[in-house]
């Protein structure tokens, strides 16, 4: 078969020593990362984006993709040992990581974790391995309004899929549109909602809304908690990991549905953290034992790290051969394609096959590392979280600051970080979703371009978006997404009315 | 944090203030798109869609989704009893955001290495009660190692102020 081929090639690239030695420093920043409060997957790596404009891309990548790594086995540290989820998909697995730790038994909720999270982004990759050339070959066949309805398909199902209330999920997403739309217009070279500011002439960059969002946000949050780190310290010996390793033989079936959970929530943008929830629950559902969920289950260790870590990495797929990232971190990693001058989408597996193949060879290898990575060095990342907050909040506001400020070397922008941190707070405590803000800043002027190109193929009637199976289809996907909310609304006044008509 | 105390409390901060306000600020700028998109024009011109075709429609969408939470909230106003944040909390977060944009700024003045300094050493003694010499050590070793590693090793140049000139940097 071809795919095998093409991935022994990305072995052939990825396994160079400098490639290796960037995976191995991805990761042990991603874990520092994920463990330390208020940065996260997203933000750590539009930190340090910037970092890597000079180094060839594919090293880059594969240094950034192993932070993303990283950040996903980081924050199962602090999820188990202090009961402080590092991420927010990892608020799962703090119902029966912690009890476990608890308990005395945190290095086989340790080690459980780590293998469910490296046994979840496997499958996810072997995924990515055989389906990515074909969606990318079928891909290569779309035209604008396809691309517009695929785009619309993306933001359709943030609505129909969030937790959050509807119109708050559309109303972040359009703030992330207007904001994209600042700046000058690439097909006519308008300016556009600048009102005279130069500052606002290129625009909202999106790595600085990312960095203040999530990192400003973030550390406004965990600042209003007082936090004070209480933790349980863990080592893991080898013992202790085979005898893990058995036991988790036989949750074989919870491993398998929280995989397919997983890699469905990551391609379509559910993401990790719903996929984590997602996965618990449908574990407690199934369970022989479900009254021990909550009073530390290994299941439920197992359950969420493997959606969490499918989802998280099957978020690339959508990425890669569509340029529609599937998660927050998918879309810094799309904008660092973007600064690397290489476009995302179809054309990017027949014209850089060093750099996907390379890539995807990578993510074999770099969660491979991560796994022994974070197994030999658990000690250590709990001894960091020892130290108090009011020393590491002040760094973690340094880092941001430098992070933002590197971009475009401008002082605006780390101002701008702050506004967006103050937003973030403000989103987070209203439950305003993030995710789609970012999503949309980032895809906001492909989807306006592919939409005008749409419009002027067909003189301004939207009837293209139904004129043939393949985009009809979409939109009509799209739209059921779109309107699914209400169908449980509706669910909930016929109950609430039964229930009165029965009093 | 608990569930049960009402906004009324005179020690907790309601939602409902927060959320008709961020609600009227989204509502703000979705007619400033509104506006802006009419001044470049949302019809067509003679090589296709002008810069206002698109962002109209994001602006009408931005509008109608924060002008029905507005509505919403302002309706239920006096049954909304949910908590944003006691005024502990709030004041914890101000405690951090004040000295955060005193840094922002004086980074734009001083330099970033020497207002770095200055942020970990006030949040160590202010906060974390720290005696000086563990301080001194913390803030001055933090920025030192941020230079090596971003001026030296990466070759990204941060802001100075007269400090750094006065080193010849």
């Amino acid at each position: 078969m071809e795919e095998f081929g093409n991935l022994l090639h990305g072995f052939s690239i990825a396994l160079t020593l400098p490639n290796l030695l960037y995976m191995l420093v991805g990761i042990v920043l991603g874990v520092l990362i994920g463990v330390l409060p208020g940065l996260g997957g997203a933000n750590g790596v539009a930190i340090l984006l910037p970092l890597t404009f000079s180094m060839n891309p594919t090293s880059a990548i594969i240094m950034l993709s192993c932070i993303y790594w990283g950040a996903l086995f980081g924050g199962a540290i602090t999820s188990i040992l202090f009961n402080i989820p590092g991420e927010p998909w990892s608020v799962a697995t703090t119902f029966d990581g912690y009890p476990m730790a608890q308990q005395g038994r945190a290095a086989q909720a340790l080690t459980a974790a780590f293998t469910s999270s490296f046994v979840g982004a496997f499958f996810a990759v072997v995924l990515i391995t055989f389906l990515a050339p074909v969606l990318a070959k079928f891909a290569l066949k779309f035209g604008p309004a396809e691309f517009f309805a695929v785009q619309l398909l993306t933001f359709c199902s943030f609505v129909g899929m969030s937790k959050e209330p509807p119109a708050k999920t559309i109303a972040a997403m359009m703030l992330g549109f207007a904001l994209a739309a600042v700046g000058m217009d690439s097909v006519t070279g308008q300016l556009r909602m600048t009102y005279g500011q130069p500052e606002l002439l290129k625009g909202f960059d999106f790595l600085i809304a990312v960095i203040g969002l999530f990192g400003i946000g973030e550390i406004l949050l965990t600042m209003e908690e007082g936090l004070a780190f209480k933790g349980k310290s863990a080592r893991i010996n080898p013992k202790v990991v085979w005898q893990t390793w058995k036991e988790l033989g036989k949750h074989w079936k919870v491993f398998l549905r929280s995989t397919a959970i997983g890699c469905w929530m990551g391609i379509t943008p559910g993401g990790a953290t719903p996929a984590s929830f997602m996965g618990y629950g449908m574990a407690r559902r199934f369970s022989k034992d479900p009254q021990s969920f909550g009073k530390g289950a290994l299941e439920g260790v197992v359950a969420p790290e493997t959606a969490a870590h499918a989802a998280g990495t099957s978020a690339l797929l959508p990425m890669l051969t569509l340029g529609i990232p599937g998660s927050p971190t998918a879309a810094v990693l799309l904008g660092g394609l973007l600064i690397w001058g290489l476009q995302p989408g179809p054309m990017l597996f027949i014209e850089q096959k060093d750099f996907v193949w390379g890539l995807i060879a990578s993510m074999y290898l770099g969660n491979l590392v991560g796994l022994l990575v974070v197994l030999t060095t658990v000690p250590w990342w709990a001894a960091l979280l020892r130290i108090p907050f009011s020393v590491i909040a002040p760094v973690i506001i340094v880092i941001c600051a430098i992070g933002a400020y590197t971009v475009h070397s401008s002082m605006f922008d780390v101002a701008m970080m702050l506004v967006f941190g103050v937003l973030g707070y403000l989103f987070k405590k209203l439950k305003y979703p993030l995710a789609p803000l970012v999503l949309a800043l980032v895809l906001g002027d492909m989807s306006e371009a592919s939409f005008r190109q749409a419009m002027l193929l067909s003189q301004g009637d939207l009837a293209i978006f139904w004129s043939n199976g393949l985009v009809g289809g979409i939109v009509l996907l799209a739209l059921v997404m779109l309107v699914s909310p209400l169908w449980g609304i509706a669910r909930k006044q016929l109950r609430a009315r039964e229930y009165t008509q029965a009093k | 944090m608990t569930q049960e105390k009402g906004a009324d409390d005179a020690s907790v901060v309601g939602s409902r203030g927060p959320e008709v306000g961020v609600a009227a600020f989204l509502l703000a700028i979705g007619a400033l798109v509104v506006g802006d998109s009419l001044r470049v024009g949302i019809g067509w011109a003679d090589d296709g869609p002008r810069s206002g075709y698109f962002p109209f429609y994001i602006g009408l969408m931005l509008i109608g989704s924060s002008g029905y939470i507005l509505v919403r909230a302002l309706l239920s106003w006096r049954a909304t009893r949910t908590e944003f944040a006691t005024r502990e909390q709030i004041g914890l977060v101000f405690a951090v955001f004040v000295p955060m944009v005193a840094y922002v700024a004086l980074v734009a003045g001083i330099g970033i290495y020497v207002a770095s300094f200055l942020l970990i050493a006030y949040f160590m003694r202010r906060h974390g009660r720290y005696g000086w010499p563990p301080t001194v050590a913390v803030s001055v070793a933090v920025p030192l190692a941020f230079f090596l590693v971003f001026e030296r090793w990466f070759l990204v140049l941060l802001p100075k102020g007269p400090l750094e000139r006065a080193f010849g940097l």
